[in-house]
Formats: structure tokens, sequence, C-alpha cells
């Protein structure tokens, strides 16, 4: 997918970006609402990453401006200051969503996907890998033309794997990317949502491979 | 009024003082008026007395005239006829020629100073066991070619005259009596009438929920007007020292929540790339150490505002279904971190009035703690209905309960559940929820659901 990332402070910019480049997204910063609407002429985004607070104006203006001229990219507010009249006041102006800084990644993810899929979700966010085909958007496995429905931590155990085929991935790794940080939970905690992926993916030549004493793998055939 | 926090020390009541010193004057007033007309009535009486009196000893000295050798008294039988009108008084007289008595008591006591012309003197003396009134009046005659100035006393006992006193006496009192008796409701309708503006500016301060920090409005006498406007004062400087407040409290959290962002992002990227698991232990208590500041950050501001928007009270028409189904939905993909399911049951419409911020923050924070202290995979029920003349949002999980921790407990700022150590939480969430119920008319309920977990009852009225 395609980010732009509309943010003022420069490490954190960067620092999103890295991340979300690590996930396979494409992501173009942006430090001011010049910038941003300079990005927006040029190229289609399929979401947009607003911070409140910029330089050269208030997020909520390029929101408004941006709904008047009827374009339909998503909008995802990034809001520092937490206030709730801040909150409304955002949704009020059009936004899709907001995320509180600082906020955990998977569930920035979670919010691009829920507002992708109320957007009517684009195709291309669909991904295939052997035989089957995987839509995060719609937390769905199709296998040989049987549609099977996944739940939101198998979704992302899937993009997990999908993200690095044929790697290793370790537990810790993996209970690092499922679990929210505050919450107390064992490295076989993961072995459930592995087994639970198992099933999903039964009858299909992708297989999640045990490498004993270091993780597991995702493999063709 | 609600009974304060701050006992007010208690002085004599107005109405007690007004009325007590209304009845006062009104003892007075009467007093006076029962004097007042006993005195005038007896004035009145011997004035009438006096001037019959008068008028007897008048036509006794003209009907005199002198004879040969001396003086005829001619006493008519009309001039005591006159007095006998006047009650069963005695009548003594003395006629006086030339100094000398010639007629009548001749011990009946002289005037202070002889009259001069025919007017007659007053005055009272005892006289056989008993006042008598007399009227003393001079005549000049020749008597045996000489110049002999004639005195005439006519003296009248005046028992009579003191029945009619005491009677009149008697009337007086009992007018005082009732005028007096008349001034006791008197007082009571003009103390209550007089304070009536008192008791309504009361009732006004006294109808505002502890939140309200509006300005009182309410009409008040001149008299009371520096206290109003010295509450006013009070009212404002509260109001914006708890704007700044909430202003410094978003600045703070602005520049707080920027740096633990990227700190977070920063550290989240590090454990990513770190394969040694003594470093990503660290990170990952460097990103719970970040996530229990922002949150505690958050919960404060959120916490100043709803202070802050309690007080203002600016109240609109809120629709508390679509409001809770909002809330919810915006909460979903927090919920489905943890594969936890949102099951609403909303009824169509919940018309109320309130502030939506408040209302969305209290339910935000429900949802928030709901889904904080539920396992995964578990399900947690948004029930929205109407209840009387009651909206009624509930909340309810199958996380750990309260653990016998008390409502009351847990709703106090900064105070948490003895069972949630592992959980990040500043204790402010609950506080949010009940101080923005209370602040709406509304009220907020923690209880433990039957079968396990928690149910949180926040209860708003409806339109």
């Amino acid at each position: 997918m395609r980010f732009l990332l509309v943010e003022d402070n420069a490490e954190l910019s960067a620092s999103v970006a890295a991340r979300l480049g690590l996930e396979g997204h494409g992501v173009d910063q942006a430090g001011t609402l010049a910038e941003a609407e300079e990005f927006l002429s040029a190229a289609p985004y399929d979401l947009i990453l607003l911070d409140i607070m910029l330089p050269d104006g208030d997020g909520r203006d390029f929101l408004a401006r941006h709904r008047r001229a009827e374009r339909e990219t998503p909008v995802i507010v990034m809001t520092a200051r937490s206030a709730v009249s801040d909150r409304v006041d955002a949704l009020d102006t059009g936004a899709d969503d907001y995320i509180t800084k600082p906020f955990d990644f998977a569930e920035l993810e979670a919010r691009c996907r829920a507002v992708l899929r109320r957007k009517g979700g684009a195709a291309q966010t669909q991904r295939s890998f052997a035989d089957l085909v995987f839509d995060p958007l719609g937390a769905t496995l199709t296998i040989a033309g049987e549609v099977r429905d996944m739940r939101s931590r198998e979704v992302r155990l899937m993009e997990l794997f999908l993200n690095a085929p044929g790697r290793i991935l370790s537990k810790e790794h993996l209970v690092d990317r499922l679990f929210s940080f505050s919450e107390p939970v064992t490295d076989n905690a993961i072995e459930v949502y592995v087994g639970r992926l198992r099933k999903k993916l039964l009858g299909s030549r992708a297989r999640i491979e045990t490498v004993r004493g270091l993780g597991y793998r995702l493999t063709d055939g | 009024m609600a009974e304060g926090r701050w006992p007010v020390a208690k002085a004599t009541s107005l109405r007690a003082r007004l009325v007590w010193q209304l009845l006062l004057l009104a003892a007075v007033l009467a007093l006076i008026l029962y004097v007042a007309v006993r005195i005038g009535a007896e004035r009145a009486s011997e004035a009438t007395l006096d001037a019959v009196l008068g008028a007897a000893a008048q036509s006794m000295a003209e009907e005199m005239r002198s004879a040969e050798g001396g003086l005829v008294i001619d006493l008519s039988p009309g001039t005591f006829s006159m007095l006998a009108a006047m009650g069963e008084e005695r009548i003594f007289y003395r006629v006086d020629v030339a100094g000398q008595t010639v007629s009548g008591y001749e011990d009946l006591p002289l005037p202070g100073a002889l009259p001069s012309a025919l007017a007659p003197t007053f005055y009272t003396v005892p006289f056989r066991d008993a006042d008598i009134r007399v009227a003393a009046v001079v005549r000049a005659l020749r008597v045996d070619g000489r110049n002999a100035p004639v005195l005439v006393l006519l003296g009248q006992t005046r028992e009579g005259q003191g029945a009619i006193a005491a009677q009149l006496g008697n009337r007086a009192a009992a007018l005082g009596l009732g005028v007096f008796l008349a001034a006791i409701p008197l007082s009571l309708l003009v103390a209550r009438g007089l304070l009536r503006p008192i008791d309504r500016l009361a009732e006004a301060v006294g109808r505002r929920g502890a939140h309200d920090l509006r300005p009182v409005r309410h009409p008040a006498p001149a008299e009371l007007a520096p206290f109003v406007t010295a509450l006013n004062n009070f009212i404002g400087r509260l109001r914006g020292t708890l704007s700044q407040t909430e202003t410094f409290i978003a600045e703070a959290a602005h520049h707080v929540r920027t740096p633990l962002a990227v700190i977070r992002n920063e550290a989240e990227l590090a454990l990513r790339q770190s394969g040694e698991e003594g470093t990503r232990g660290r990170l990952r208590g460097l990103i719970r150490s970040a996530d229990d500041a922002a949150r505690s950050t958050g919960q404060l501001l959120d916490h100043a505002t709803v202070l802050y928007r309690a007080g203002q009270a600016e109240w609109a028409p809120v629709d508390l279904a679509k409001l809770t189904h909002e809330v919810a939905t915006r909460l979903e993909p927090a919920a489905g971190m943890k594969d936890i399911t949102l099951k609403l049951d909303i009824t169509g419409s919940l018309p109320a009035v309130g502030d939506a911020v408040l209302i969305e923050a209290a339910l935000r924070n429900m949802l928030d703690n709901a889904i904080k202290y539920s396992d995964a995979e578990t399900v947690v029920d948004v029930q929205a209905r109407p209840e009387g003349a009651m909206a009624v949002i509930t909340v309810a999980d199958r996380g750990r309960g309260l653990c016998g921790m008390t409502h009351d407990r847990l709703k106090r700022r900064f105070r948490r559940g003895s069972n949630v150590g592992d959980v990040a939480g500043s204790g402010l969430g609950l506080t949010i929820v009940d101080e923005a119920a209370s602040a709406m008319g509304g009220s907020f309920d923690l209880s433990e659901r039957e079968g396990g977990g928690a149910c949180a009852r926040l209860s708003l009225p409806l339109a």
C-alpha cells in the first residue's frame, strides 16, 4: 500500500516511515501541509496519516479542504494531544479514524485495515501465495475456491508469514508482533495461534513448518 | 440547599430577626396607642364635663343680682338639672362676695389664682373624701353702692367620669391588643415578602450542581448584589484557573507524547531488528513504560477536560444510541487486537441532553476498561436502552471482575483494583466516567457480573 505521512516531527516521521517500509508499504513523508498538497497532486495514495499540529496550519483545515475537493483517500488523524474534543473535531471534519500518539504499530495497521474495509477496500491488498489467496481486509483465506474466515490475530500472523516467506520467524518475534506489550503472555501462547492457522491452511500447499529450537517458517509445498 | 462540605457558621435567621423586631415595634405602637386613646378619651370627657360645669357656674353668677341690703341668689332649677344630666354626682357650691362667704360650703377650697373675667377657671381638689372638679367664675356687682366682686365656685364629684374612663381604658387596651395580634400575621407576611428575593436566590444557587461554573444570573436585590458579584468573580477566577490547567495539561501532553511516540516506534523497530534476547527484553520494558506514560498523560488530560467541560455545562441534544454506536465502532480495532468481540445491543434512538465530548470520554473509558481487563477471544456486551426516565448504557465483560474492591473505592482518583498490577493504567478512568455522569445529572455504577466479570452501568437522563 502507498501511504502519505504528514508529520512535522522529523524523527517521528522517519521512524513511522521506516516501520511502514518494513511491512512492505511505500511511504512519502510530508513535513508541511503545502508539501502534502504537492504529493497528493502528483500521485494517488491508499491512505493518508495526518498530524493535527503542523507548522503551516491545522491538519483539520487540510482535512476539510480534502473533503470539499471530494478526494476519496481515507485519512487517519494522528493526534498527540488526545484531548477528547480534539478527537471529536477530527471526526467531525471528515477523518475516517484517529489514533493517539504514541501508538502500537499493530493497532495502526488494524485501524488502516478497518478504514479501508469500510471504504470498500482496494483489491490490490489481496495477496497470493502458493495456491492460496489471502485478503487481510476481508479477513479471509481462499483455498481452491473455498473461502475461510479468519480472526484478527490469525490475519496478523498470516501477514507476518507472508511478509517473509521461507524465512524462520522466532517465537519471541511473533509474540512481540501479535500481542500487546502490556499483556502477560508466554511463548507457548503463540503455538495456539500457529496451530489454528495451520488448520485454516489445511488442503493448501502452503504449510507452516516448525524449525526446532528456532521458530516457524512458511513454505510452499 | 444541599449541605456542603464546609458547614456554614449559623447566625440568627433573618426571618426570625425581622419577625421579632416587627413584633417588638408592634407592641410599642400598641402600647402608645393604648395610652394615647386613654388620655385622649379622658381629656375629651373632662373637657365636655368642664364645659357643662363652667356653663352652670356662669349661669349661677349671671342670675345673681343686687337687691336692697344685699344679694339675691336665684338658683334656677335649670342650672342644676343641667348638672344632674351628667350623672349621679354630688354638687357643692360657694358664693363669696367681697371675700366673705355668703352661701354654700365655706370650706370649699379657692382656686390658686382668682379668675379675672367671666371665663371660668377649672381645678381639681380633694374635698370631703372625694376629688372634685371646681369651676370658678367672678362677676362684678354693685352691692349697696359699692363695687363687690362676686366669686362663684361650683364643684362636682367625678365618680361617673372615673367609671367611664375605666371603660374607655379597657377599650383602648383591647384595641392595642387587637393591633398587636393583627401585627403577628402581618409581620410574618412582610418577612416572607421581604425575604422572597433572598429565598429565590438561595434556591437558584442551591440548585446548581457541584460542577456548574456558570455565573449566577438570577436577579438579586441591590443589597445582595455585592455577594452575587463576589460569587461570580470567584466562579470566574475558578473557571480561569481550570481552563489554564486544561491548556497547560494539553500542552504538556503534546510535548510529552510526541517524543514518547518516537521512543516507542524506535524501540519497536529495534526490537524487530535485534536478535539478542537480553536486549529484546529491555526494549519490551521500554515500550511498556512508554505506553504507561502515554496512558497516564492521556487520562490526566481527559480528566482535566472532563472537569473543565463539566464546569462549562454547555449542554446540547445528543443521541446516546448513535454516540454509543460510534464509540464502540471506533474501539473495535482495539478490541480486535485481542480478538475480543464487541456485541452491540442498542435501542434505535435515545435522545438526551448533555455534552457529547463528556459522554464520549465516559463511554470510551468504560469500553477501554472492559477491553483492557478481558482475556483474548471473549465477548464484551454493550447495551444501550431506556429505563424509565433514564438511558442506561451497560458494558459487561468476562474479565477478572472487581475482586472484592468496592465500586466507591475504585472510582476514587488514582485508585486501582488490587488485581490489575500487570495491566497498564493510571486509575483515572473510572473517575472520569463518574465525574462526567454526575455533571450531567446521571450516575455511574460498577458491579460484579453474574457468572464472572465486571458490569459498568452509566445512566443519563433522557430528554
